[in-house]
């Protein structure tokens, strides 16, 4: 996984490259810039951070843990399929398509708990 | 509780100095050789004698947990703990396993703690804990340990005129919930008591805690107190459990809660560090922090005695 995404970075870095000439090529393209939202949470101390994030529809989030300790994502209503337990380092992603308030929890630690909250989206990053 | 409770400094300050202020009343800590203070001469006497129950309690092996230093790995230290087991002068009647066998509830995790616990050549009665129940299926546990146990792996045994009962906390948990037994476990234990002599002693054991120990850090089982009230008439109840990686112990009536040390890794006081992850202690003390627990009923004794053996003094 990890090297499809290199692979596919780099492409869109050299096609862009060869576009607007060399002084582009060494940049890390983010990856809203392949109109591919996406946004982060991390798992550190037990605690998701942020805890309650806001994303347009079609946004892939991904979960990293930084604990010494595996966790867990689990949808508080069965919104999404729950993760393979997470070990140290390891990440988990799903893309929200519809807009509205997703609770998750670890459900390993389910004290632990956060919200994502998909808005509709608007201009470039509309789905199609 | 929710993100936002967290969030708000003030609130949760006041929750931790509250916890701090129980754990300083509530809470008997071990002292030296982990024998607690309040129970301790007694304790120690019944132990020592000949005869009466003995068994065993191990917990949190958390086999695949390997995690740098200080923990040198998890087979080591649950292989020390299997060591002092085999040198013991009397061989005890079984031994009960309160959770966490694996780290990440992989087939070869469960292969390797079965490999060094078989070592003993003891029984072994099994409660999951949450790391044992992570597997996409949520079924190499039962697989494996779950065999002529109710729904998520609870039953009941009797042994040296003690009633056992193995309670599991740790299936089906709900976002924002503490450890969980539910309804249909609740109902079975109701009917398992039911009929059996209030001078029968009873232990039960599952691996997260039944009695609030913190419940910031998940420390304690939503329904504990519902199985709890089911076990009110019997004169000797004795709780054990593991998952928080330390002794504690608590005596409320006819009641006395347990918790265990993990042969793994010591986790924090409750409170004392920013999250309950693995406590990272030097090297020549994580022994200390370590250990195995060694059980003896009685008969004609209200208590249970129960010695928590560090894997170094
Ligand atoms: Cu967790």
């Amino acid at each position: 996984m990890l090297d499809l995404k290199t692979i596919r970075g780099s492409l869109v870095a050299a096609a862009l490259g060869a576009a607007c000439g060399p002084l582009l090529a060494p940049l890390v393209l983010p990856a809203w810039s392949q109109n591919k939202p996406a946004s982060g949470i991390s798992i550190d101390n037990f605690t998701f951070s942020p805890g309650k994030l806001t994303v347009k529809a079609g946004t892939t989030v991904t979960w990293t843990n930084k604990d010494d300790i595996p966790h867990g994502i689990a949808s508080a209503d069965n919104a999404f399929n729950r993760s393979k337990a997470l070990d140290t380092d390891d990440a988990f992603s799903f893309t929200f398509t519809t807009p509205g308030t997703y609770q998750y929890f670890c459900y390993i630690h389910p004290h632990m708990m956060g919200t994502i909250v998909v808005e509709a989206a608007t201009g470039e990053n509309a789905m199609p | 509780m929710s993100a936002s409770d967290r969030d708000d400094g003030s609130l949760s300050r006041r929750k931790i100095l509250e916890c701090m202020t129980w754990v300083g009343t509530g809470i008997l800590w071990s002292v030296a050789g982990g024998v607690p203070r309040s129970l301790g001469i007694i304790d120690e006497a019944v132990a020592k004698e000949a005869g009466g129950l003995k068994f065993l309690q191990i917990s949190d092996s958390h086999i695949g947990f390997d995690f740098k230093t200080p923990y040198p790995n998890a087979v080591g230290t649950l292989s020390e703990c299997v060591g002092k087991i085999k040198a013991l002068p009397t061989k005890p009647a079984f031994m009960i396993h309160t959770g966490d066998i694996s780290h990440l509830s992989l087939a070869a995790q469960f292969d390797d703690a079965d490999k060094v616990i078989g070592e003993t050549r003891l029984d072994v009665h099994y409660v999951p804990g949450e790391h044992d129940f992570v597997d996409a299926d949520r079924k190499l546990f039962l697989e494996r340990y779950g065999r002529g146990s109710k729904g998520a792996g609870w039953y009941s045994f009797d042994a040296g005129g003690v009633h056992f009962i193995g309670l599991v906390n740790v299936y089906d948990l709900k976002a924002g919930g503490l450890g969980n037994l539910g309804h249909e476990q609740l109902e079975w234990l109701e009917a398992d008591v039911k009929g059996r002599s209030a001078s029968t002693p009873i232990v039960l054991f599952a691996h997260v805690p039944l009695w609030t120990v913190y419940p910031n850090w998940g420390w304690g089982t939503d329904d504990g107190a519902q199985a709890l009230s089911y076990l009110k008439r019997f004169g000797s109840v004795t709780v054990l459990n593991g998952h928080i990686h330390q002794v504690m112990q608590k005596v409320e009536g006819n009641v006395t809660f347990h918790t265990a040390r993990s042969t793994a890794f010591p986790q924090p006081a409750p409170g004392s560090a920013p999250s309950p992850g693995p406590m990272k202690v030097p090297a020549e003390k994580l022994r200390s922090m370590l250990g195995i627990a060694n059980v003896t009923y009685q008969q004609n004794q209200e208590r249970l005695a129960i010695i928590d053996t560090p894997l170094q003094a």
